[in-house]
């Protein structure tokens, strides 16, 4: 046994194999499109204010580093549906919906804060679950039409996100115990009902990013080492032969939708159950008939991190950090719009990541090769021909 | 010097794992049709590939006409005048056969395409070699045959004169496979150079004038075709002697395990029956072949018996249980296992490892579960002891990425995995398709130990040898009827082929009620 398995295990350690597959390479993408999206960004900054270009890049770069308790926070939803994106994606569906989720999960969670009267300690908890709720019902719809009807997740949670967004917004608007009409937002959310704070001056983080974090965790957990994590990316690869093994398509496409919607709906209630700084006040929601931005970031954030739990953490983190730069770079008087080229710039790149990667690597490989490639023809020279 | 047109002379190329060509040297000389054997695996086509520019050596030279070349990419090699049929055709689908044969050496002036140009140019050496071809058909809706055709144009219509062929018969019918040849000593006769990939011994002793020989990734050697024989030949690409006949004991069947009543299947596209009354039944210990020209229905009634498509009406009763409308789960569980026809559509999740699609029958069973967790543990063991009890070759051992595993050991890998899961009976779909001889004679071994385990064994096959091997009862089916039922042991290959071709047919009625009784 020992002796056969070392055929394989040599390879263990060739970094050239580990490039070739695996983590390592997903992150070396990621890093490269992180890097030339951030010189492209440069580029469009000296082009806009030269004069202030070094100074505004260099909020960009380590701006962030003064704000980390914002940079968290403002991760915390990105993240939630950054993993609702993720995750449906490694069964093979788009996500599109997680803004409508998001939204959903949102209006679950103000409903719970605002109507039902429960012990303090337990309030913002059952909150939390209502919003997740909310998501995973706004997620299923899209998930059960794509199972018996056969239509495109696509389309259905793209509908499904106006409708939902429209819904909240006249809910909302109907409802006197949560609207303040003259002011067009939600009520203040009581304080007990607000996520507990993690006591960093100056920032609302709560405990929603360490929720956050633990629940990438769990999905890693849930994709690599159960039966339905198998199963969900046997799917995804290939549904011919997940239906030739016996898996349960129409299950796991409900299944994986409802989660998903369940993740953005948990982001919703994170969002707006995050405590304010300001004592007496709160987050609150405005029914002005917008989308959610949220999801649509979950979808970069996704695609960054290649839809893997891990990955998208880090994502996450990462582009929020960006985002609290960029809104610093706006001191050396750059438009907030600038930060959001650069963003875009950063995922579109993400999107080449992989052909980059192999591009760059046959480039190594190809200058390492040729040495080696002259001295072995050297040493097979007087080998006899074969005829 | 000048004898040799083509010199690929110590190749090496090393893929993560394994050794693909090692130190392999093989000349062509001009206008000779060169065959290059080997079983799966065995690295012919990466060979091909770096003479063809996909892949760099990473030791070794190429010279042409004894000049040392380097080529980087397919473009280098079409500038060399070498062009390449590869054993999965890089068409473009939504492009017609012309649109197809010119990309990316469009004539043009000023920037637009001057089709007809082109159009004259492709029609002239469709003509001038008798390559068949409807220019402005969509390559997505013409036949396999004529597919191949356009590759072949394609080749031509950029003037190359070093034609490399990787197993072009593998997916042709007999008729075309005759007609390919035929142009393939054409083009030899015109000065062309022909390489030419195969495993079938009885097409490298009609065309080749000489055949290079390789076994797992060494060059074994190259002979003169003349002075050879196919059984010199298979021991020298298989590394012992090969039996062509097949080895079976008489067996007396057992029990009924699969029997199926009145089975129609009408097509959801065009309203035709496609499956027509059908009505047979398996027995423990014996295997039945349905015998037939792909497409006639047998897709269908494998699908209908497995699950993956619900039948219009009729009954399948399986070790007495009616199953006609279980779950494929429950058809697996009580004792069906199939061996797909298409192995890549649906026997395996290529990006899966190796050892995740050993389990994928079993993965749920309490072996390998836990709660839900999967025991990662016991997956690797049973991996290892199915990759070594059925020798299933590949780079990394159980956690290679399926995708990179030669056809022949993706095929192992299925057979492994249903064979050593518990089953009445084995479904087998054209289990040696595309495969080398060496191969084919383990599926065929395999196939026969389970008839001998007491298993039933319904096989699907396309390949009258195989079907008049190793069957015990054959099962004729024309357009989705079944038209005869012959002994093999007494029936000869051109009566079975008559039945087959629709010119000959027994009274179906009688079978069916004589079995129903
Ligand atoms: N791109 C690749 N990456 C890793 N291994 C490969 C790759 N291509 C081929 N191989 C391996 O190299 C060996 C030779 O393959 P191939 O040349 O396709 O064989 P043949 O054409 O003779 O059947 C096989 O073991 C195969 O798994
Ligand atoms: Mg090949």
């Amino acid at each position: 046994m020992e002796g056969k398995n070392n055929i394989y295990n040599d390879n263990k350690f060739n970094i050239r194999n580990m490039m070739n597959k695996g983590i390592l390479s997903s992150f070396f993408s990621a890093l490269v499109a992180v890097f030339l999206g951030l010189i492209i960004g440069f580029f469009v900054m000296l082009i806009a204010l030269p004069a202030n270009a070094l100074i505004g890049f260099r909020h960009i770069i380590v701006g962030g580093l003064n704000r980390i308790g914002d940079v968290f926070y403002y991760a915390t939803p990105i993240l939630m549906t950054g993993l609702s994106v993720g995750f449906a994606n490694k069964m093979g569906l788009f996500n599109i919906g997680a803004s409508g989720q998001y939204t959903m999960g949102m209006y679950f969670a103000l409903y719970v804060a605002f109507m039902w009267d429960l012990p303090d300690s337990i309030h913002w908890i059952v909150a939390c679950l209502a919003g997740f709720v909310g998501g995973m019902i706004w997620g299923a719809i899209p998930g059960i039409f794509k199972a018996f009807l056969n239509v495109n997740e696509v389309i259905t949670s793209i509908m499904f996100n106006y409708i939902g967004m429209y819904l909240v917004d006249m809910l909302i608007q109907g409802n006197s115990a949560m609207y303040v009409s003259d002011k067009t937002r939600t009520q203040y959310i009581p304080a007990e009902v607000q996520m507990p704070s993690l006591g960093i001056p100056n920032s609302n983080v709560n405990l929603g990013i360490i929720l956050a974090i633990l629940i990438g965790i769990l999905l890693y957990i849930v994709l690599q080492k159960t039966i339905f994590g198998y199963e969900l990316k046997a799917t995804g690869f290939n549904r011919f032969a997940s239906e030739y093994a016996g898996m349960k398509g129409k299950r796991n496409i409900i299944i994986t939708m409802a989660i998903a919607g369940g993740l953005s709906g948990l982001g919703g209630a994170f969002g707006i159950l995050a405590p304010s700084g300001i004592a007496g006040s709160s987050m609150t929601y405005e029914p002005i008939n917008i989308i959610a931005p949220a999801g649509f970031n979950g979808i970069a954030v996704a695609l960054l991190g290649n839809s893997h739990p891990i990955g998208i953490i880090f994502s996450a983190i990462f582009i929020s950090y960006i985002q609290r730069g960029g809104t610093l770079a706006s001191l050396a008087g750059y438009k907030p719009e600038i930060i959001d080229i650069v963003i875009a710039v950063i995922i579109y790149f993400s999107a080449f990541a992989n052909i980059m990667n192999t591009a760059i690597l046959g480039f190594i490989v190809r200058h390492f090769g040729k040495g080696r490639k002259s001295g072995n023809t050297l040493a097979n020279d007087d080998i006899k021909e074969a005829e | 010097m000048g004898e040799y047109i083509i010199e690929m002379l110590n190749i090496t190329k090393i893929f993560p794992g394994i050794v693909a060509n090692d130190n392999i040297t093989l000349k062509l000389k001009k206008g000779e049709i060169h065959a290059l054997l080997g079983e799966n695996g065995a690295g012919k086509s990466t060979l091909m590939s770096i003479l063809f520019g996909l892949y760099q050596p990473d030791s070794g030279e190429i010279r042409k006409n004894g000049k040392v070349v380097q080529i980087n990419n397919p473009n280098d090699a079409n500038d060399l005048g070498i062009g390449m049929v590869h054993q999965h055709f890089k068409l473009v689908d939504i492009f017609t056969v012309l649109e197809n044969i010119i990309l990316g050496v469009e004539p043009n002036r000023m920037g637009f395409i001057q089709k007809e140009e082109a159009r004259k140019k492709v029609v002239e050496l469709s003509e001038k070699y008798g390559l068949k071809v409807d220019p402005d058909a969509y390559v997505e809706d013409i036949t396999v045959g004529m597919q191949q055709r356009v590759e072949i144009l394609k080749m031509l219509y950029r003037d190359n004169e070093i034609l490399i062929f990787d197993e072009p018969t593998a997916v042709l019918t007999p008729q075309e496979i005759r007609e390919l040849l035929q142009i393939m000593k054409g083009f030899a006769k015109e000065g062309k150079s022909i390489l030419f990939i195969s495993h079938k011994l009885n097409e490298i002793m009609e065309v080749a004038d000489r055949c290079t020989v390789l076994r797992k990734g060494k060059c074994i050697g190259t002979v003169n075709v003349k002075d050879t024989t196919k059984e010199e030949l298979s021991r020298m690409m298989v590394g012992r002697d090969i039996s062509f006949k097949v080895d079976k004991k008489e067996r007396k069947p057992g029990d009924v395990v699969l029997s199926v009543k009145n089975l129609n299947v009408v097509s959801k596209t065009h309203g035709k029956n496609l499956v027509k009354d059908v009505s047979f039944d398996v027995r423990a210990g014996e295997i039945v072949c349905l015998a037939g020209i792909d497409g006639n229905g047998q897709r269908e009634i494998v699908n209908a018996i497995t699950g993956l498509e619900k039948p219009t009406s009729g009954t399948i009763i399986l070790c007495g249980h009616d199953i006609t409308k279980a779950s494929i789960r429950e058809r697996s569980i009580r004792g069906i296992s199939h061996i797909p026809e298409d192995r890549h559509k649906h026997g395996l999740v290529l990006d899966y490892k190796l050892e995740e699609n050993l389990v994928l029958q079993r993965y749920w069973q309490r072996e390998f579960q836990n709660r839900g967790f999967i025991k990662f543990d016991s997956v690797r063991k049973y991996a290892e002891k199915l990759i070594d009890k059925f020798d299933i070759r590949s780079g990394q051992g159980p956690i290679t990425i399926t995708r990179s595993m030669s056809g022949g050991n993706q095929q192992k890998a299925i057979i492994a995995r249903e064979i050593d899961k518990d089953h009445e009976l084995l479904i087998a779909v054209q289990p040696t398709r595309g495969l080398d001889v060496g191969a084919i004679e383990y599926i065929h071994k395999q196939l026969i130990s389970r008839r001998d385990a007491g298993k039933a064994v319904l096989l699907v096959s396309l390949e009258l040898d195989e079907v008049m091997d190793i069957s015990d009862r054959i099962l004729v089916i024309y357009e989705g009827e079944i038209v005869g039922e012959l002994d093999p042991k007494t029936t000869t290959v051109e009566e079975l082929g008559l039945y087959m071709s629709g010119a000959k047919r027994d009274n179906v009625k009688e079978i069916n009620d004589g079995r129903e009784e």
